[in-house]
C-alpha cells in the first residue's frame, strides 16, 4: 500500500482502538474470568499511554446486540492518583451501562440464539473506523491508527459481508487490524482481517500471561514494527459465507458484476439485480436499424 | 607388409603397393602406400600447470599415411594424418566373375571427399582395412588409447574392450542425463569417446567392482529333491547348491559326510543312501525304514533325528531367561514329543510313530530353513554352538539372582514425561479454521450456551462489579508465566521463519516451471562438460590464440556462426578448435534465448541463474597473460574455472 501524502503521521505516535468482546455467553464459560481479562486490558492500555504522551487509546465494547465506546484516553481527567481512580470508575460505570443495554437489546432481539450468539464484530469495526476517520479529519497531524480486536466468541457467518466491508475499508485507509483471540476457536474473520490489512494475528496459549502477549506483540507502534519480527500466522482460512444463507462455503457461485457469493445457482443476483439466466440476443438476427 | 617390431614398439607401420585414384574413372597413379600408427607411451604424471599444451593430441598426430608414386616425376604425393579421416569404404569384389573389379578402398575425409586406392588383392586390402580400423577406433575412443598393460593374449584384450563397451552402453541406457550429454557432444565430434568416458571412469569401475563384491546368498526357497521314478529306478538330480543347502540345514548329515566320505563309502554311495532315507521317510515306509536302518549304519543316521540340531535347541532354551514360561514353545523343539503339526504332504503326525525315525513337521523344516537363510548359510554355521555358552548362562542366572535380591536400582535415569502440544507438529493452522465458522457440528463445541440469557448477563455483571482499582494485581510478578509466554512467542516466530525458509518459492530454481528447470540443468551440465575438456585441451595460452578466438566470436553475425566463417575469419586451421568455439558460442546463444523467451515474472530469476553460466563461458575465452604466467610457475594450483581479470566481451547474434 502506498502512503497517502495528504495525511501526515508522527512516526511513533499511535492511536490504538481496542475492540473488546463482551459477549456474556462466552465469558460465562471462559477459562479466563472477565475480571482478570479486564485487569490485563487495563495494564495494557496504561502501557500504551506510557510509551508516548501523545498516544491515544479508545476502547470499544462489542456485545451480542450492540456496541459502544467505553473509554477514550483523550477524555481522561487530570493525571495523578485521583484522576486515575476517576477514570477507572467512569470506565467501569460505562461497562456496566453497556452490559445492561446489551442485555435489554438481546432480550428484545428474537434473532439472537443463545446457542450460537456471536459478538457484533462488524459493528465494532465500523465504530472504530468511524472514529479513526474523525481523527483523520480533525487536523493535519495524526497519530498512526491501528485496531486491536480482543475476541473470544465465535464468528457469526451472518456478519460476513459487513465484516469484509469493514476490512476492505480499513485496508483502504491503511489501518492495520491486529487480532488477539482469547477464546478456544480461531476466528476466520480476524485471520482474514489481519492478513489483508497487514496486522498481527495471535492466539495465545497461556491466557494468564495475556498482558505479556499484549505488551510484547501489540504494544509497538507501526513504525517500530518494521524492525521487529512479530509472530506470523502460518495459515489463513479464506472461506467465505454465502450472501443468501450466510453459510460458510468452499465452492459457490459468484456474480460477475458485484462479486456477491451464492451457494446455489440463482437466476438473479440479490445484491445488484443482475440476471444470470438471461440469454444474449443474436446480433445477426436483429434488423439493421440504420436502414 | 606390416612392421612393428616387438610388443613394446612405439610405432607400427605398414607399406603396400597401391594405385591412387582421384576418382573411379581416373587411370590412377601407381605407388607405395605407407601407413603409420603410433602406440601411445605409458602414462606419466601430468605436468604441474593447468593448461597442458595439447599433450593428448600430440602423439595422435603421428598416425598418418603417405603415398609416394613410383614415378618420381609425378606430382601426386600424399601425406595425410588419420585425424582427418572419418571412415573407410570397401568396394565389393565378386570373385566368381570372370573379370572381377579391382579391390577399391576409399578413405573418407570428415569434411567430404576422400582418397581412393586400388590395392593388389583383397588380402592386402583387408590388411590395410584392419590397420586403418585400429587407428580410427583409437581416435574415436572405443578402444582405450592408453592401455596400461599390453595384453599377451589378443582375445583377452578384445574381451576387456568388449566388456568396457558393454558397460558404457549399459550406463547410457540407465542414465538419461548421461545419454543426453553423450548425444550432444559425441556425434558432432566435439568430444571423443575416450575423453567423454575418461571423466566417468569411476562409473565404469564401480560397475565392475560391484559385480564382483556381491556374493549371492542362499535361496529362500525350500528345496525338496524328489526322485524321478520310471518304475525301475528312482533318479535324483541335484546340484552343489542343493548339497550346500542340505549341509546347512542338516548338520548331522554334514557331520556324517565328513566322517564316512571317502573313508568308508564313496560320495555317490553316500548320497544314494541319503536320498533313499528321504524317500523312505516321505513314503512313510516304516517297516522298510526300520529294516534298512538295522542293516545300514549310515542310512540309520539319516533316519534318526538330527542330534546336533537337538543339542543346539537345548542350548538355546537354556540361554532363555529361566523366569519365562516356555510351555508355549514346547511343540517346536526336538526334545518334546511330536503330538501336533503336519508333515510335508499335509498329513498329520500320528502319535504312534516309531521314536527312532525322524518325523519332521513342516513348521520345523520351515523354521530351520529360515534360520539358515537368515544366517547366510556359511560353512561355519554347520557346526553346533560351543559349550562355553554355559558360562554365559551362569552369568545370566547370577544377574537374575542379583535382581531378585531386590537391590536398589542403580541410578536409573529417566526423562521426565513431556507432552508436547500436537500443534507444534503441524505447519498450518488451517485445521482450526474448519472448526471456526458456523457448521452445524461445531455449534455446540467450545462454548456451552445452555445457560439462559439472564444468567449469563448477571454473571458478567457480577464479574465487572468485582473489579476494583485497588485490587488490580501487577502481573509482572508472575515471572514463570512471563517466561512461558516469551518461550512460546520465540517458538512461534522460529517456526514461521523455518516455514518461510522451506518455502519452495524462496528457491530460485524452484520458482521456475519444471520444463525451464530441466532445460537450465541440461545446459549447465553440458557447459560443465564442455568447459572441463576445453580447459584441458584448448585453453587460450597465447595472445595470438586469444586474438583468433576474439575474431571468431565477433565474426559475421548476420551469417551465423558456422565453421567456415569462423575458420576463415580467424584463420584457424584446427577444425576441432573451431568446433569448440562453435559449441561454446552456441551455448551462450541458447542461454540468451532462454532469457528472452522467459515469462516476464520469471525473467529476473532466470537471469540470476543464467549469469554464472555465461560468466563461466566468457572466462573460457578470456586471456590474461600475467595470470597465465603466474599459473605456470611451480607451486600454484589454479582451477579451471578461475575468474579472469580481463574478460573479453561476448558477441552473440
Amino acid at each position: 500500500m502506498t502512503s497517502s501524502h495528504s495525511k501526515l503521521y508522527s512516526d511513533d505516535v499511535s492511536l490504538v482502538v481496542v475492540v473488546v468482546d463482551t459477549n456474556p455467553f462466552f465469558w460465562a464459560e471462559a477459562a479466563l474470568p472477565f475480571a482478570n481479562f479486564f485487569e490485563h486490558l487495563v495494564h495494557f492500555v496504561n502501557s500504551i499511554l506510557l510509551l508516548n504522551h501523545l498516544n491515544r487509546v479508545v476502547v470499544i465494547a462489542a456485545g451480542v446486540s450492540s456496541c459502544a465506546y467505553i473509554f477514550d484516553s483523550s477524555d481522561a481527567t487530570a493525571p495523578g492518583g485521583a484522576g486515575v481512580a476517576a477514570t477507572f470508575d467512569k470506565t467501569k460505570h460505562k461497562v456496566k451501562e453497556f452490559i445492561d443495554q446489551d442485555a435489554l437489546a438481546t432480550k428484545g432481539n428474537s434473532s439472537v440464539d443463545s446457542n450460537n450468539a456471536a459478538s457484533l464484530l462488524s459493528g465494532a469495526l465500523s465504530l472504530a473506523l468511524c472514529y479513526i476517520q474523525r481523527i483523520f479529519r480533525s487536523g493535519t497531524r495524526h497519530p498512526q491508527p491501528r485496531i486491536l480486536c480482543l475476541q473470544g466468541s465465535r464468528d457469526g457467518p451472518e456478519q460476513y459481508v459487513a465484516v469484509m466491508n469493514s476490512i476492505f475499508s480499513a485496508q483502504r485507509s491503511m489501518v492495520p487490524i491486529d487480532s488477539c483471540i482469547v477464546g478456544t476457536q480461531d476466528s476466520a474473520f480476524l485471520q482474514q482481517a489481519s492478513y489483508i490489512t497487514g496486522g498481527v494475528y495471535l492466539k495465545p496459549q497461556e491466557l494468564n500471561g495475556l498482558f505479556e502477549y499484549l505488551a510484547a506483540v501489540f504494544a509497538t507502534d507501526l513504525h517500530s514494527r518494521t524492525f521487529l519480527r512479530l509472530p506470523k500466522t502460518l495459515g489463513v482460512d479464506f472461506r467465505a459465507s454465502c450472501f443468501c444463507h450466510k453459510k460458510t462455503i468452499d465452492m459457490g457461485y459468484v456474480c460477475s458484476v458485484c462479486l456477491s457469493i451464492f451457494c446455489k445457482n440463482q437466476k438473479k443476483c440479490s445484491t445488484c439485480g443482475s440476471e444470470f439466466s438471461r440469454v444474449m440476443p443474436d446480433l445477426n438476427s436483429m434488423p439493421d436499424q440504420s436502414k | 607388409m606390416e612392421t612393428g617390431g616387438g610388443k613394446e614398439a612405439a610405432v607400427r607401420s605398414m607399406a603396400v603397393g597401391a594405385i591412387y585414384k582421384t576418382s573411379t574413372k581416373d587411370v590412377g597413379t601407381p605407388g607405395v602406400l605407407r601407413m603409420v600408427r603410433s602406440v601411445p607411451p605409458s602414462p606419466s604424471p601430468p605436468p604441474p600447470h593447468a593448461f597442458p599444451p595439447r599433450v593428448r593430441a600430440s602423439w595422435a598426430d603421428e598416425d598418418k599415411f603417405s603415398f609416394t608414386p613410383i614415378d618420381p616425376r609425378s606430382s601426386v604425393k600424399l601425406n595425410v594424418g588419420f585425424r582427418s579421416i572419418k571412415n573407410q569404404l570397401l568396394a565389393k569384389v565378386d570373385a566368381s566373375k570372370l573379370a572381377p573389379p579391382p579391390p577399391l578402398w576409399k578413405l573418407c575425409k570428415d569434411k567430404g571427399g576422400g582418397y581412393l586406392f586400388v590395392l593388389g588383392n583383397v588380402a592386402n586390402r583387408e590388411k590395410c582395412r584392419e590397420f586403418v580400423a585400429r587407428v580410427l577406433e583409437k581416435h574415436q575412443g572405443t578402444v582405450p588409447p592408453l592401455p596400461k598393460v599390453i595384453p599377451e593374449d589378443p582375445t583377452a584384450s578384445t574381451g576387456s574392450e568388449q566388456l568396457s563397451v558393454e558397460r558404457r552402453k549399459k550406463l547410457l541406457l540407465e542414465d538419461s542425463d548421461l545419454r543426453k550429454l553423450h548425444m550432444r557432444f559425441i556425434p558432432g565430434n566435439v568430444l571423443q569417446e575416450s575423453e567423454f568416458w575418461e571423466r566417468r571412469k569411476h562409473l565404469l569401475d564401480d560397475d565392475a567392482n560391484n559385480a564382483s563384491k556381491q556374493r549371492p546368498g542362499l535361496k529362500n526357497v525350500m528345496h525338496d529333491v524328489r526322485p524321478l521314478a520310471d518304475g525301475w529306478t528312482n533318479t535324483v538330480t541335484f546340484t552343489t547348491e542343493i548339497i550346500h543347502q542340505i549341509f546347512a540345514e542338516k548338520p548331522a548329515v554334514y557331520r556324517a559326510y565328513f566322517d564316512v566320505v571317502p573313508k568308508k563309502i564313496s560320495e555317490k554311495e553316500f548320497w544314494k543312501k541319503y536320498f533313499r532315507a528321504e524317500n523312505l521317510v516321505r513314503t512313510k515306509n516304516i517297516a522298510a525304514a526300520a529294516a534298512e536302518a538295522a542293516e545300514d549304519e549310515e542310512l540309520a543316521v539319516f533316519l534318526k533325528s538330527d542330534h546336533i540340531l537337538a543339542k543346539e535347541a537345548k542350548l538355546k532354551i537354556k540361554q532363555v531367561d529361566p523366569t519365562l514360561d516356555l510351555d508355549a514353545d514346547a511343540g517346536d523343539d526336538y526334545i518334546h514329543l511330536l503330538d501336533h503339526g503336519i508333515l510335508h504332504d499335509g498329513s498329520k503326525v500320528s502319535i504312534d510313530t516309531d521314536g527312532e525315525l525322524a518325523w519332521r513337521t513342516l513348521s520345523q523344516d520351515l523354521n530351520r530353513h529360515a534360520a539358515v537363510v537368515l544366517e547366510g548359510g556359511s560353512s561355519e554355521s554347520y557346526c553346533s554352538v560351543a559349550d562355553d555358552s554355559i558360562h554365559e548362562r551362569l552369568a545370566k542366572v547370577a544377574r537374575m539372582t542379583e535382581i531378585e535380591d531386590l537391590q536398589a536400582p542403580q541410578n536409573l535415569q529417566y526423562a521426565p514425561l513431556c507432552i508436547k502440544d500436537p500443534r507444534e507438529y503441524f505447519d498450518s493452522r488451517q485445521a482450526h479454521a474448519l472448526r471456526s465458522l458456523g457448521s452445524s457440528s461445531d455449534v455446540n463445541k467450545g462454548q456451552d450456551y445452555s445457560l439462559s440469557t439472564d444468567d449469563v448477563f448477571c454473571r458478567l455483571m457480577y464479574q465487572v462489579s468485582s473489579i476494583e482499582l485497588h485490587k488490580l494485581n501487577c502481573h509482572a510478578d508472575h515471572s514463570n508465566v512471563a517466561l512461558k509466554v516469551i518461550n512460546e512467542l520465540d517458538q512461534m516466530i522460529s517456526r514461521a521463519r523455518r516455514c518461510n525458509l522451506r518455502n519452495p518459492h524462496g528457491n530460485l530454481l524452484g520458482r521456475l516451471p519444471l520444463r525451464t528447470q530441466d532445460e537450465l540443468m541440461d545446459h549447465w551440465t553440458a557447459i560443465q562438460e564442455l568447459l572441463h575438456h576445453f580447459w584441458s585441451e584448448y585453453s587460450i595460452t597465447s595472445p595470438v590464440l586469444s586474438n583468433k578466438v576474439y575474431i571468431a566470436k565477433t565474426g559475421p553475425k548476420d551469417q551465423g556462426c558456422n565453421d567456415t566463417d569462423i575458420s576463415k575469419s580467424a584463420d584457424i586451421d584446427d577444425g576441432l578448435l573451431v568446433a569448440w568455439i562453435r559449441c561454446i558460442i552456441g551455448a551462450i546463444c541458447d542461454l540468451q534465448d532462454i532469457k528472452e523467451s522467459a515469462q516476464p515474472d520469471l525473467r529476473h530469476e532466470i537471469s540470476q541463474l543464467v549469469k554464472p553460466m555465461t560468466q563461466a563461458l566468457d572466462a573460457a575465452f578470456s586471456y590474461d597473460l600475467e595470470q597465465q604466467q603466474e599459473s605456470l610457475s611451480p607451486g600454484t594450483n589454479p582451477t579451471g574455472f578461475e575468474p579472469r581479470r580481463k574478460s573479453s566481451g561476448l558477441a552473440c547474434r
